[in-house]
């Protein structure tokens, strides 16, 4: 156990360094952000003035060993536009990203175990295959689109629904959130759902798929020669084998929907981490894309780490040892 | 002449796009209390079909179109979906043919025996770990406390094979069906778990149909054996009287193929040719293509069947009665 998470561990700082380099000099070469940066009126001694103290005259290599070395410290550098520390930037970002992934996420949970249970047990009655076609549309559609039409349906045309924004917020447990206000509340359903169509069709299908699967196998049968009901069949010996790859992918989904929930806040102004991205690649703002992508590489290994825990949590056979990988 | 089990022209069909092909086609079987009967026949001959029909697991395109189960005096195929629940596992109990899928991977060998019980009485947690391990040390498990905090995976596939009978035990069935489950299962564990069985049966009244497609198994453990060919029983008896003065002409060819009738020396025996396939069996006797007695009157009528005490069978040409076997069936 303890050999496995050492090797987990030397493993999670060699993809942390690797996407450092990558990224680092991937945003180096997108473009020279002092055009953006100075005022067209400055003179040619405050612009040079700038380009030292942003440590834009340094060559690339000693700019990404300054930032290795500060990183190394848990500075992440500073953000050109805003001036702040890019990490209190971001993170100042999350607790809206959350607050949206956390609700898509139990959504999408949700709706998809009942749904997905259903259709993967009764695979030829008409609800299922309404299920079923529901997903491929669910799947087919991209996420802008998406969000465009939920924006014409339930605000311009119903008048439902504000477009934008995350309306009133309140603070709890030191974060701003719009959990607990009604106008908080009804700016978070469109983004939600949106972001939450995606993950909800992914695992119907996983559930259906794993649920009709699980109905052929001989452990069922015996279950049922045993007397079981039905009931304790779906929920013990069903359920608990499709959770396996539910958890994995509820795991690596809430890890791309943190960072990739860009779209989403892009189409509905929401102040989070993704909107923040979009804005600072515009601006050219290097630190913070760097940062994000770096922060984002550590959730994905954090994430990964805490799947494989739960893994061996739910399948007795999965022993977490040196030698897997 | 009734039994506990009583099987009368059970027909169990596999709908498929070309049509319905019966897979059971007409078996009658009896099977009294406390007796073990084994059911024998090739593969795909409906032995599986026939023990899973008798509790009425047969899934679609699976499907019973005809004949009486009378478990006890009640026709099993009138029975409510909660009758069927409440008697498997309970009244009748089964083995499944291989040992490593039949427990649930990721539940605890204690779970998978305690759902046994209380699926069918209310009974306290201690009681139920009590009668679990009673359960598993009768099938001769080691430390069974132990055991049964473990996962399948923990086990080898003879104690595995060990739990599932243990299982069948639990509610001290009248009936169990055993469907090969000594196939997978190297020699001497098979001999020791017949050996139990045989006793259980003996020890508690409880009654076993064994579907076997090894003869030796079926001299070592029945008390009656019917024959299976292409989804009829064409044979069926008392033990002795079957193997030693066989009436069928396909029970005599598997008494020659089967290895204990061989000297040394001496070459095995095959039945020419292959079990016929479900959707093309030849009409009249689907054995005639394979039979060395085969008469003009095979291929228009399927003999009926021929009965006298507790023997039958169904033949147009049988073996006569002179012992035509070349020895006799050793264990
Ligand atoms: N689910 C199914 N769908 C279609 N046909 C089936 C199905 N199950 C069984 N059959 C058919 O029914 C026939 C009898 O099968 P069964 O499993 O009862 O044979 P068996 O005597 O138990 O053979 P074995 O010794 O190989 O277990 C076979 O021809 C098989 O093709
Ligand atoms: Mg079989």
């Amino acid at each position: 156990m303890t050999s496995y998470f050492l090797q987990r561990l030397i493993q999670s700082i060699a993809v942390l360094l690797a996407v450092s380099v990558v990224v680092f000099f991937a945003v180096y070469g997108i473009g020279d952000p002092i055009e953006l940066l100075v005022p067209p009126q400055a003179s040619a001694a405050e612009r040079l003035a700038l380009i030292k103290r942003l440590g834009l005259d340094q060559p690339v290599w000693s700019q990404y060993f300054t930032f290795l070395g500060n990183a190394l410290s848990g500075n992440l550098g500073t953000s050109f536009v805003h001036g702040v520390p890019v990490v209190s930037l971001i993170l100042g970002r999350l607790p809206a990203t959350l607050e949206l992934v956390l609700l898509s996420m139990i959504t999408a949970t949700v709706v998809s175990v009942p749904l997905g249970l259903y259709a993967g047990l009764n695979p030829d009655s008409r609800p299922s295959r309404i299920i079923m076609a529901g997903t491929v549309i669910g799947f087919s559609l991209p996420s802008f689109w998406k969000g465009m039409m939920l924006v014409l349906l339930f605000s311009v045309w119903l008048g439902w629904l504000p477009t934008a924004g995350r309306g009133e917020t309140v603070t709890a447990l030191g974060m701003q959130t719009s959990l607990f206000t009604l106008d908080g509340l009804k700016h978070l359903i469109l983004p939600t759902l949106n972001l939450a169509i995606p993950n909800t069709v992914l695992m119907v299908r996983l559930i259906a798929a794993g649920a009709a699967e699980a109905t052929t196998q001989d452990y069922v049968k015996f279950a049922r020669a045993k007397g079981i009901s039905r009931r304790r069949i779906v929920r013990r010996h069903i359920l608990r084998t499709i959770l396996i790859p539910v958890v994995t992918v509820v795991g690596i989904e809430f890890g791309s929907l943190v960072a990739f929930s860009t779209i989403t806040e892009t189409v509905f102004s929401w102040p989070g981490m993704g909107k923040l991205l979009i804005d600072s690649i515009y601006q050219l703002d290097r630190p913070v894309v760097v940062a994000y992508v770096m922060l984002t590489t550590l959730l994905f290994v954090g994430v990964n780490l805490l799947v494989d825990v739960l893994y061996a949590a739910l399948d007795p056979r999965v022993k977490l040892s040196g030698g897997m990988t | 002449m009734t039994g506990l089990l009583d099987i009368r022209g059970l027909r169990t069909v596999f709908h498929t796009p070309e049509g319905a092909w019966a897979a059971v086609d007409g078996v009658d079987l009896t099977i009294r209390r406390g007796e073990v009967l084994c059911l024998v026949g090739e593969s795909g001959s409906g032995k599986s079909v026939t023990g899973f029909s008798t509790v009425r697991l047969i899934d679609p395109p699976g499907e019973i179109v005809e004949g009486e189960i009378l478990f006890d005096g009640k026709d099993l195929r009138q029975a409510s979906d909660e009758e069927l629940r409440a008697l498997r596992g309970n009244r009748i109990a089964m083995v499944f043919q291989d040992p490593l899928s039949t427990l649930n991977p990721v539940l605890t060998i204690g779970e998978q025996m305690a759902e046994a019980i209380t699926a069918h009485r209310r009974c306290t947690k201690a009681q139920i770990t009590e009668e679990s391990v009673r359960a598993l040390a009768r099938v001769g498990i080691p430390s069974p406390e132990v055991r049964l905090r473990q996962y399948p995976h923990e086990f080898s596939g003879g104690m595995r094979q060990r739990v599932a009978i243990a299982i069948a035990l639990l509610n001290s069935p009248d009936l169990i069906i055993a469907d090969e489950p000594t196939t997978a299962l190297d020699v001497t564990i098979q001999s020791q778990i017949l050996y139990e069985v045989q006793t259980l049966a003996r020890e508690t009244g409880t009654a076993i149909l064994w579907i076997t497609h090894d003869l030796a198994i079926v001299a070592e453990l029945a008390d009656r054996v019917a024959v299976m060919y292409a989804g009829q029983i064409v044979e069926s008896g008392a033990v002795d009287d079957v193997l030693d003065r066989p009436c069928h002409p396909y029970t005599l060819g598997l008494l020659k193929s089967s290895t204990g009738t061989v000297r040394p020396g001496e070459r095995l025996h095959q039945i020419d040719g292959n079990a016929p396939r479900i959707d093309a069996r030849p009409s009249g006797c689907p054995f005639r293509t394979r039979c060395d007695r085969v008469v003009p009157l095979c291929s228009e009528t399927y003999p009926l069947r021929q009965e006298n005490g507790d023997r039958a069978f169904r033949c147009h040409n049988p073996v006569p009665a002179a012992p035509a076997t070349s020895g006799e069936v050793l264990p």
